[in-house]
Protein backbone atom coordinates (compact mmCIF):
# COMPACT_ATOMS: atom_id res chain seq x y z
CA UNK A 1 0.00 0.00 0.00
CA UNK A 2 1.36 3.40 -0.95
CA UNK A 3 2.61 5.63 1.85
CA UNK A 4 0.57 8.67 2.80
CA UNK A 5 1.90 12.23 2.68
CA UNK A 6 2.10 12.22 6.48
CA UNK A 7 4.14 9.02 6.54
CA UNK A 8 6.57 10.35 3.94
CA UNK A 9 6.76 13.63 5.88
CA UNK A 10 7.88 11.75 8.98
CA UNK A 11 10.41 9.68 7.03
CA UNK A 12 11.89 12.83 5.53
CA UNK A 13 11.89 14.63 8.88
CA UNK A 14 13.83 11.75 10.42
CA UNK A 15 16.40 11.93 7.62
CA UNK A 16 16.81 15.68 8.01
CA UNK A 17 17.11 15.40 11.79
CA UNK A 18 19.78 12.75 11.54
CA UNK A 19 21.72 14.70 8.94
CA UNK A 20 21.50 18.03 10.80
CA UNK A 21 24.97 19.44 11.40
CA UNK A 22 26.54 16.63 9.38
CA UNK A 23 25.25 17.00 5.83
CA UNK A 24 22.97 19.53 4.23
CA UNK A 25 20.22 17.83 2.24
CA UNK A 26 18.60 19.25 -0.89
CA UNK A 27 14.94 18.54 -1.64
CA UNK A 28 16.09 16.26 -4.44
CA UNK A 29 18.27 14.27 -1.99
CA UNK A 30 15.15 13.58 0.05
CA UNK A 31 13.12 12.60 -3.00
CA UNK A 32 15.86 10.29 -4.27
CA UNK A 33 16.19 8.68 -0.85
CA UNK A 34 12.45 8.04 -0.78
CA UNK A 35 12.67 6.50 -4.25
CA UNK A 36 15.32 4.13 -3.01
CA UNK A 37 13.45 3.26 0.19
CA UNK A 38 9.99 2.89 -1.30
CA UNK A 39 10.72 1.26 -4.64
CA UNK A 40 7.44 0.70 -6.49
CA UNK A 41 5.50 2.63 -3.88
CA UNK A 42 7.47 5.79 -4.68
CA UNK A 43 5.44 8.72 -5.92
CA UNK A 44 7.11 12.02 -6.75
CA UNK A 45 4.01 14.13 -6.15
CA UNK A 46 3.59 12.71 -2.65
CA UNK A 47 7.22 13.56 -1.90
CA UNK A 48 6.65 17.10 -3.12
CA UNK A 49 3.63 17.43 -0.82
CA UNK A 50 5.61 16.01 2.08
CA UNK A 51 8.32 18.64 1.60
CA UNK A 52 5.62 21.32 1.43
CA UNK A 53 4.23 19.91 4.67
CA UNK A 54 7.59 20.11 6.41
CA UNK A 55 8.06 23.73 5.42
CA UNK A 56 4.50 24.97 5.93
CA UNK A 57 4.33 23.55 9.44
CA UNK A 58 7.64 25.21 10.30
CA UNK A 59 9.29 21.93 11.29
CA UNK A 60 11.91 22.56 8.61
CA UNK A 61 13.16 25.61 6.76
CA UNK A 62 14.79 26.29 3.43
CA UNK A 63 18.35 27.57 3.72
CA UNK A 64 20.77 28.91 1.14
CA UNK A 65 24.47 28.15 1.34
CA UNK A 66 25.60 28.26 -2.27
CA UNK A 67 22.51 26.22 -3.13
CA UNK A 68 19.14 25.62 -1.48
CA UNK A 69 18.81 23.05 1.29
CA UNK A 70 16.21 21.87 3.78
CA UNK A 71 17.23 21.91 7.43
CA UNK A 72 15.80 22.04 10.92
CA UNK A 73 15.34 25.64 12.06
CA UNK A 74 18.48 26.83 13.83
CA UNK A 75 20.37 30.01 14.52
CA UNK A 76 22.72 30.79 11.71
CA UNK A 77 26.39 31.09 12.69
CA UNK A 78 26.86 34.44 10.95
CA UNK A 79 23.56 35.94 12.13
CA UNK A 80 23.77 39.09 14.21
CA UNK A 81 21.39 39.59 17.14
CA UNK B 1 29.04 55.82 13.90
CA UNK B 2 25.31 55.30 13.86
CA UNK B 3 24.37 58.87 14.76
CA UNK B 4 27.13 60.88 13.11
CA UNK B 5 26.94 61.51 9.39
CA UNK B 6 30.02 59.70 8.08
CA UNK B 7 32.71 61.34 6.01
CA UNK B 8 32.83 59.64 2.62
CA UNK B 9 35.59 61.17 0.46
CA UNK B 10 35.88 58.11 -1.80
CA UNK B 11 32.14 57.71 -2.29
CA UNK B 12 31.85 61.45 -2.97
CA UNK B 13 33.93 60.91 -6.10
CA UNK B 14 31.08 58.80 -7.45
CA UNK B 15 28.74 61.78 -7.29
CA UNK B 16 30.81 63.77 -9.76
CA UNK B 17 29.88 63.90 -13.43
CA UNK B 18 26.52 64.14 -15.10
CA UNK B 19 25.23 60.65 -14.39
CA UNK B 20 22.83 59.65 -11.62
CA UNK B 21 24.72 58.40 -8.59
CA UNK B 22 23.71 55.65 -6.19
CA UNK B 23 25.75 57.50 -3.55
CA UNK B 24 23.50 60.53 -3.88
CA UNK B 25 20.48 58.28 -3.52
CA UNK B 26 21.85 56.63 -0.37
CA UNK B 27 22.62 60.07 1.07
CA UNK B 28 19.03 61.14 0.40
CA UNK B 29 17.77 58.01 2.15
CA UNK B 30 20.19 58.63 5.02
CA UNK B 31 18.45 61.90 5.81
CA UNK B 32 15.40 59.95 7.01
CA UNK B 33 16.72 56.53 7.88
CA UNK B 34 19.73 55.63 10.07
CA UNK B 35 20.33 52.56 7.88
CA UNK B 36 21.48 54.92 5.12
CA UNK B 37 24.11 56.56 7.33
CA UNK B 38 25.60 53.26 8.42
CA UNK B 39 25.49 51.98 4.87
CA UNK B 40 27.51 54.96 3.66
CA UNK B 41 30.00 54.48 6.47
CA UNK B 42 30.46 50.78 5.81
CA UNK B 43 30.71 51.22 2.06
CA UNK B 44 33.34 53.94 2.40
CA UNK B 45 35.24 51.67 4.74
CA UNK B 46 35.07 48.79 2.25
CA UNK B 47 36.37 51.04 -0.52
CA UNK B 48 39.22 52.18 1.72
CA UNK B 49 40.13 48.72 3.02
CA UNK B 50 39.25 46.88 -0.20
CA UNK B 51 37.40 44.34 1.90
CA UNK B 52 33.72 43.40 1.66
CA UNK B 53 31.94 43.27 5.00
CA UNK B 54 28.81 41.43 3.94
CA UNK B 55 27.80 37.85 4.31
CA UNK B 56 24.93 36.61 2.17
CA UNK B 57 22.55 33.70 2.05
CA UNK B 58 21.60 31.68 5.11
CA UNK B 59 18.27 30.97 6.69
CA UNK B 60 16.11 34.08 6.65
CA UNK B 61 12.95 34.07 4.58
CA UNK B 62 9.21 34.25 4.91
CA UNK B 63 7.09 31.35 6.11
CA UNK B 64 6.54 28.70 3.44
CA UNK B 65 8.86 30.27 0.87
CA UNK B 66 12.34 29.09 0.02
CA UNK B 67 13.34 32.00 -2.19
CA UNK B 68 13.03 35.72 -2.65
CA UNK B 69 14.84 36.83 0.48
CA UNK B 70 18.61 37.09 0.50
CA UNK B 71 19.94 37.26 4.01
CA UNK B 72 22.68 39.79 4.60
CA UNK B 73 24.57 40.51 7.80
CA UNK B 74 27.61 42.71 8.22
CA UNK B 75 30.60 41.45 10.14
CA UNK B 76 30.99 44.69 12.13
CA UNK B 77 27.60 44.89 13.87
CA UNK B 78 28.92 46.86 16.85
CA UNK B 79 30.24 49.63 14.62
CA UNK B 80 27.33 49.64 12.17
CA UNK B 81 24.37 48.48 14.26
CA UNK B 82 21.66 49.90 11.99
CA UNK B 83 22.71 47.61 9.19
CA UNK B 84 23.58 44.66 11.35
CA UNK B 85 20.82 42.94 9.36
CA UNK B 86 20.38 44.27 5.84
CA UNK B 87 18.36 41.62 4.04
CA UNK B 88 17.35 41.98 0.40
CA UNK B 89 13.87 41.13 -0.83
CA UNK B 90 13.22 40.26 -4.46
CA UNK B 91 9.70 41.13 -5.55
CA UNK B 92 8.16 39.66 -8.69
CA UNK B 93 7.90 42.51 -11.17
CA UNK B 94 4.91 42.88 -13.50
CA UNK B 95 5.51 41.47 -17.00
CA UNK B 96 7.24 44.08 -19.15
CA UNK B 97 7.86 46.29 -16.06
CA UNK B 98 4.67 48.27 -16.50
CA UNK B 99 3.49 50.04 -13.35
CA UNK B 100 1.06 52.70 -12.38
CA UNK B 101 2.59 55.49 -10.33
CA UNK B 102 0.11 54.53 -7.62
CA UNK B 103 1.58 51.01 -7.43
CA UNK B 104 5.13 52.37 -7.26
CA UNK B 105 4.18 54.78 -4.47
CA UNK B 106 2.63 51.96 -2.49
CA UNK B 107 5.75 49.81 -2.83
CA UNK B 108 7.95 52.72 -1.75
CA UNK B 109 5.69 53.54 1.21
CA UNK B 110 5.83 49.93 2.40
CA UNK B 111 9.58 49.86 2.06
CA UNK B 112 10.13 53.15 3.85
CA UNK B 113 8.01 51.81 6.70
CA UNK B 114 9.68 48.40 6.96
CA UNK B 115 13.11 48.76 5.37
CA UNK B 116 15.83 51.16 4.35
CA UNK B 117 13.73 52.83 1.66
CA UNK B 118 16.44 51.95 -0.85
CA UNK B 119 15.41 50.06 -3.97
CA UNK B 120 17.03 48.78 -7.13
CA UNK B 121 14.61 49.09 -10.03
CA UNK B 122 15.37 46.54 -11.31
CA UNK B 123 17.88 43.83 -10.47
CA UNK B 124 19.55 41.79 -13.17
CA UNK B 125 16.98 39.05 -12.55
CA UNK B 126 14.28 41.56 -13.47
CA UNK B 127 12.78 41.70 -9.98
CA UNK B 128 12.06 44.80 -7.94
CA UNK B 129 14.89 44.73 -5.42
CA UNK B 130 14.17 46.07 -1.96
CA UNK B 131 17.50 46.64 -0.26
CA UNK B 132 17.95 46.34 3.46
CA UNK B 133 15.68 45.28 6.25
CA UNK B 134 15.85 43.32 9.47
CA UNK B 135 14.70 39.76 10.07
CA UNK B 136 11.74 40.95 12.15
CA UNK B 137 10.44 43.12 9.32
CA UNK B 138 10.40 40.42 6.63
CA UNK B 139 6.96 38.96 7.41
CA UNK B 140 5.24 42.35 7.91
CA UNK B 141 6.71 43.57 4.61
CA UNK B 142 5.55 40.44 2.84
CA UNK B 143 2.04 40.77 4.30
CA UNK B 144 1.71 44.36 3.15
CA UNK B 145 3.06 43.60 -0.31
CA UNK B 146 0.55 40.79 -0.71
CA UNK B 147 -2.25 43.20 0.13
CA UNK B 148 -1.31 45.27 -2.93
CA UNK B 149 -0.99 42.14 -5.09
CA UNK B 150 2.78 41.82 -5.20
CA UNK B 151 4.52 38.55 -4.43
CA UNK B 152 8.07 37.58 -3.67
CA UNK B 153 10.27 36.44 -6.55
CA UNK B 154 12.80 33.65 -6.87
CA UNK B 155 16.25 33.06 -5.43
CA UNK B 156 18.37 30.02 -4.68
CA UNK B 157 17.90 26.73 -6.53
CA UNK B 158 14.48 27.48 -7.94
CA UNK B 159 12.76 28.93 -10.98
CA UNK B 160 13.88 32.53 -10.95
CA UNK B 161 11.32 35.23 -11.56
CA UNK B 162 10.57 34.98 -15.29
CA UNK B 163 11.08 38.21 -17.22
CA UNK B 164 10.22 39.46 -20.68
CA UNK B 165 10.57 42.39 -23.02
CA UNK B 166 7.59 44.74 -23.41
CA UNK B 167 6.62 42.74 -26.51
CA UNK B 168 3.44 43.55 -28.32
CA UNK B 169 2.60 46.23 -25.75
CA UNK B 170 5.01 48.64 -27.42
CA UNK B 171 7.02 46.88 -30.12
CA UNK B 172 5.95 46.15 -33.66
CA UNK B 173 8.64 43.47 -34.08
CA UNK B 174 7.30 41.23 -31.32
CA UNK B 175 6.51 37.86 -32.88
CA UNK B 176 4.41 36.70 -29.92
CA UNK B 177 2.82 38.01 -26.75
CA UNK B 178 5.86 37.97 -24.48
CA UNK B 179 4.03 39.53 -21.56
CA UNK B 180 1.20 37.01 -21.80
CA UNK B 181 3.63 34.09 -21.99
CA UNK B 182 5.75 35.43 -19.11
CA UNK B 183 2.69 35.85 -16.88
CA UNK B 184 1.39 32.41 -17.85
CA UNK B 185 4.68 30.67 -17.02
CA UNK B 186 5.04 32.64 -13.79
CA UNK B 187 1.63 31.50 -12.61
CA UNK B 188 2.05 27.92 -13.87
CA UNK B 189 5.33 27.47 -12.01
CA UNK B 190 4.53 29.17 -8.69
CA UNK B 191 5.49 26.04 -6.80
CA UNK B 192 8.86 25.77 -8.55
CA UNK B 193 9.41 29.51 -8.05
CA UNK B 194 8.83 29.51 -4.30
CA UNK B 195 10.06 26.05 -3.34
CA UNK B 196 13.64 25.43 -4.46
CA UNK B 197 13.87 21.84 -5.69
CA UNK B 198 16.48 21.97 -8.45
CA UNK B 199 20.23 21.39 -8.55
CA UNK B 200 20.60 25.14 -9.10
CA UNK B 201 18.75 28.14 -10.50
CA UNK B 202 16.61 27.98 -13.66
CA UNK B 203 15.71 31.13 -15.58
CA UNK B 204 13.11 31.79 -18.25
CA UNK B 205 13.34 34.92 -20.34
CA UNK B 206 10.94 35.87 -23.10
CA UNK B 207 12.05 38.06 -25.99
CA UNK B 208 9.65 39.06 -28.72
CA UNK B 209 12.14 39.03 -31.60
CA UNK B 210 15.80 38.19 -32.31
CA UNK B 211 16.85 41.68 -31.14
CA UNK B 212 16.46 39.96 -27.78
CA UNK B 213 16.02 43.08 -25.65
CA UNK B 214 16.09 41.06 -22.41
CA UNK B 215 19.32 39.34 -23.55
CA UNK B 216 17.71 35.97 -22.97
CA UNK B 217 20.29 34.21 -25.13
CA UNK B 218 23.00 35.13 -22.63
CA UNK B 219 21.14 35.22 -19.36
CA UNK B 220 18.49 32.54 -19.21
CA UNK B 221 18.55 28.78 -19.01
CA UNK B 222 15.56 28.71 -21.32
CA UNK B 223 15.45 31.54 -23.86
CA UNK B 224 12.17 31.91 -25.73
CA UNK B 225 12.91 34.27 -28.60
CA UNK B 226 10.32 35.49 -31.10
CA UNK B 227 10.85 34.16 -34.63
CA UNK B 228 9.18 34.03 -38.05
CA UNK B 229 9.48 31.23 -40.57
CA UNK B 230 8.17 32.79 -43.76
CA UNK B 231 9.62 35.68 -45.76
CA UNK B 232 10.61 39.09 -44.42
CA UNK B 233 7.82 41.55 -45.24
CA UNK B 234 8.97 44.19 -47.68
CA UNK B 235 7.53 47.58 -48.68
CA UNK B 236 9.24 48.47 -51.97
CA UNK B 237 8.07 52.09 -51.93
CA UNK B 238 9.51 52.58 -48.46
CA UNK B 239 12.83 51.05 -49.59
CA UNK B 240 12.93 53.56 -52.42
CA UNK B 241 12.27 56.34 -49.92
CA UNK B 242 15.26 55.23 -47.86
CA UNK B 243 17.44 55.18 -50.98
CA UNK B 244 16.17 58.57 -52.16
CA UNK B 245 16.78 59.92 -48.65
CA UNK B 246 20.47 59.13 -48.95
CA UNK B 247 20.77 55.74 -47.29
CA UNK B 248 23.54 53.61 -48.80
CA UNK B 249 21.55 50.39 -48.88
CA UNK B 250 24.44 48.32 -50.18
CA UNK B 251 26.90 49.47 -47.52
CA UNK B 252 24.52 49.81 -44.59
CA UNK B 253 22.22 46.88 -45.20
CA UNK B 254 23.34 44.37 -47.83
CA UNK B 255 27.04 44.25 -46.96
CA UNK B 256 26.25 43.87 -43.26
CA UNK B 257 23.98 40.88 -43.77
CA UNK B 258 25.75 37.94 -42.03
CA UNK B 259 24.19 35.43 -44.42
CA UNK B 260 24.85 37.52 -47.57
CA UNK B 261 21.33 36.69 -48.59
CA UNK B 262 20.43 40.18 -49.88
CA UNK B 263 21.12 42.01 -53.09
CA UNK B 264 20.63 45.66 -54.08
CA UNK B 265 20.92 46.59 -57.75
CA UNK B 266 20.45 50.29 -57.15
CA UNK B 267 16.70 50.09 -57.67
CA UNK B 268 15.44 46.89 -56.13
CA UNK B 269 16.21 44.94 -52.97
CA UNK B 270 15.94 41.15 -53.16
CA UNK B 271 16.23 38.71 -50.28
CA UNK B 272 16.90 34.99 -50.50
CA UNK B 273 14.86 34.21 -47.42
CA UNK B 274 15.91 30.58 -47.18
CA UNK B 275 19.42 31.79 -46.28
CA UNK B 276 18.25 34.45 -43.81
CA UNK B 277 19.67 34.03 -40.30
CA UNK B 278 17.00 36.21 -38.72
CA UNK B 279 19.57 38.58 -37.25
CA UNK B 280 17.20 41.57 -37.58
CA UNK B 281 19.95 43.86 -38.92
CA UNK B 282 18.17 44.84 -42.14
CA UNK B 283 14.87 45.28 -40.32
CA UNK B 284 16.50 47.48 -37.69
CA UNK B 285 18.15 49.67 -40.32
CA UNK B 286 15.03 50.06 -42.47
CA UNK B 287 12.16 49.71 -40.00
CA UNK B 288 9.65 51.41 -42.29
CA UNK B 289 10.48 49.14 -45.21
CA UNK B 290 11.11 45.69 -43.71
CA UNK B 291 9.37 43.68 -41.04
CA UNK B 292 9.43 40.13 -39.69
CA UNK B 293 7.25 37.71 -41.65
CA UNK B 294 3.64 36.96 -40.86
CA UNK B 295 4.03 33.32 -39.78
CA UNK B 296 5.31 34.06 -36.29
CA UNK B 297 6.22 32.05 -33.22
CA UNK B 298 9.39 31.49 -31.23
CA UNK B 299 12.71 29.69 -31.16
CA UNK B 300 13.55 27.94 -27.92
CA UNK B 301 17.14 27.86 -26.80
CA UNK B 302 18.66 26.24 -23.78
CA UNK B 303 21.64 26.58 -21.52
CA UNK B 304 22.84 30.16 -21.10
CA UNK B 305 24.45 31.31 -17.90
CA UNK B 306 26.75 33.95 -16.48
CA UNK B 307 30.23 32.98 -15.26
CA UNK B 308 29.40 31.77 -11.76
CA UNK B 309 30.89 28.39 -10.77
CA UNK B 310 32.01 27.75 -14.37
CA UNK B 311 32.38 29.94 -17.47
CA UNK B 312 29.66 31.86 -19.26
CA UNK B 313 27.57 30.08 -21.88
CA UNK B 314 25.20 31.28 -24.56
CA UNK B 315 22.08 29.22 -25.07
CA UNK B 316 21.78 27.05 -28.16
CA UNK B 317 18.78 26.10 -30.25
CA UNK B 318 16.64 23.22 -29.08
CA UNK B 319 13.37 23.97 -30.90
CA UNK B 320 13.89 26.02 -34.10
CA UNK B 321 10.28 27.15 -34.37
CA UNK B 322 7.16 26.73 -32.32
CA UNK B 323 3.86 28.55 -32.41
CA UNK B 324 3.35 30.57 -29.23
CA UNK B 325 -0.24 30.06 -28.27
CA UNK B 326 -1.70 29.77 -24.76
CA UNK B 327 -1.56 27.58 -22.75
CA UNK B 328 1.90 26.83 -24.25
CA UNK B 329 1.46 23.18 -23.27
CA UNK B 330 4.09 21.81 -25.62
CA UNK B 331 6.75 24.09 -24.14
CA UNK B 332 5.65 23.30 -20.59
CA UNK B 333 5.85 19.56 -21.31
CA UNK B 334 9.34 20.03 -22.74
CA UNK B 335 10.36 22.13 -19.74
CA UNK B 336 9.17 19.51 -17.30
CA UNK B 337 11.02 16.74 -19.15
CA UNK B 338 14.17 18.86 -18.98
CA UNK B 339 13.67 19.41 -15.24
CA UNK B 340 13.10 15.68 -14.65
CA UNK B 341 16.38 14.72 -16.32
CA UNK B 342 18.39 17.58 -14.83
CA UNK B 343 17.02 17.00 -11.30
CA UNK B 344 17.72 13.29 -11.54
CA UNK B 345 21.26 13.54 -12.92
CA UNK B 346 22.44 17.11 -12.28
CA UNK B 347 25.13 17.86 -9.71
CA UNK B 348 24.71 20.43 -6.97
CA UNK B 349 25.08 23.95 -8.45
CA UNK B 350 25.17 22.63 -12.01
CA UNK B 351 23.13 24.73 -14.44
CA UNK B 352 21.29 23.10 -17.32
CA UNK B 353 23.88 24.38 -19.83
CA UNK B 354 26.74 22.86 -17.86
CA UNK B 355 24.78 19.65 -17.46
CA UNK B 356 24.30 19.43 -21.25
CA UNK B 357 28.01 20.00 -21.79
CA UNK B 358 28.86 17.26 -19.30
CA UNK B 359 26.51 14.59 -20.65
CA UNK B 360 26.60 15.69 -24.30
CA UNK B 361 23.73 17.18 -26.26
CA UNK B 362 23.02 13.88 -28.03
CA UNK B 363 22.44 12.05 -24.73
CA UNK B 364 20.51 14.98 -23.34
CA UNK B 365 18.20 15.13 -26.35
CA UNK B 366 17.54 11.42 -26.10
CA UNK B 367 16.68 11.79 -22.41
CA UNK B 368 14.24 14.64 -23.03
CA UNK B 369 12.75 12.83 -26.04
CA UNK B 370 13.65 15.42 -28.66
CA UNK B 371 14.94 14.31 -32.06
CA UNK B 372 18.24 15.89 -33.12
CA UNK B 373 17.89 18.14 -36.15
CA UNK B 374 20.36 20.30 -38.08
CA UNK B 375 18.83 23.53 -36.79
CA UNK B 376 20.12 22.80 -33.29
CA UNK B 377 22.95 25.22 -33.70
CA UNK B 378 25.39 26.70 -31.23
CA UNK B 379 26.01 29.57 -33.65
CA UNK B 380 24.59 30.28 -37.10
CA UNK B 381 25.76 27.57 -39.48
CA UNK B 382 27.63 25.76 -36.73
CA UNK B 383 26.41 22.53 -35.29
CA UNK B 384 29.02 20.90 -33.12
CA UNK B 385 26.74 18.82 -30.94
CA UNK B 386 24.54 16.53 -32.97
CA UNK B 387 25.96 13.20 -33.99
CA UNK B 388 24.24 10.50 -35.93
CA UNK B 389 24.67 6.94 -34.80
CA UNK B 390 24.94 5.56 -38.32
CA UNK B 391 28.11 7.65 -38.83
CA UNK B 392 29.65 6.05 -35.78
CA UNK B 393 28.68 2.62 -37.04
CA UNK B 394 30.39 3.34 -40.38
CA UNK B 395 33.48 4.62 -38.59
CA UNK B 396 33.56 1.56 -36.37
CA UNK B 397 33.41 -0.66 -39.44
CA UNK B 398 36.22 1.11 -41.30
CA UNK B 399 38.53 0.92 -38.29
CA UNK B 400 38.11 -2.83 -38.11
Amino acid sequence: MAKTVEEITEMMYKMISEAQGIKKLKPMDLTKAMKQLLGDEFDKKTCKLAIKNLIDTGRCVYTYFGGSFIELPHKEGAAND
Amino acid sequence: MADAYPKTPMLDELEKGKWPSFVTEIKMAAADNPMGKDLLGLLERSYREKIGHWKHGGIVGVMGYGGGVIGRYNDLPDEYPNISHFHTMRINQPAGWFYTTEALRKICDIWEKHGSGLTNMHGSTGDIILLGTTTDELEPTFDELQKINFDIGGSGSDVRTPSCCCGQARCEWACYDTMGACYDFTMAYQDELHRPAFPYKFKFKFSGCPNDCVASIARSDMSIIGMWRDDIQMDKDAIKEYADGGMDIKADVVDNCPAKCMDWNGKELTIENSYCRHCMHCINVMPKALAPGKDRGATILLGAKAPIVEGALLSSVIIPFIKMEPPYQEIKDLTERIWDVWCEEGKNRERVGEFIQRVGLGNFLEAIEVEPIPEMVAHPRENPYVFYEEYFEEDDGSED
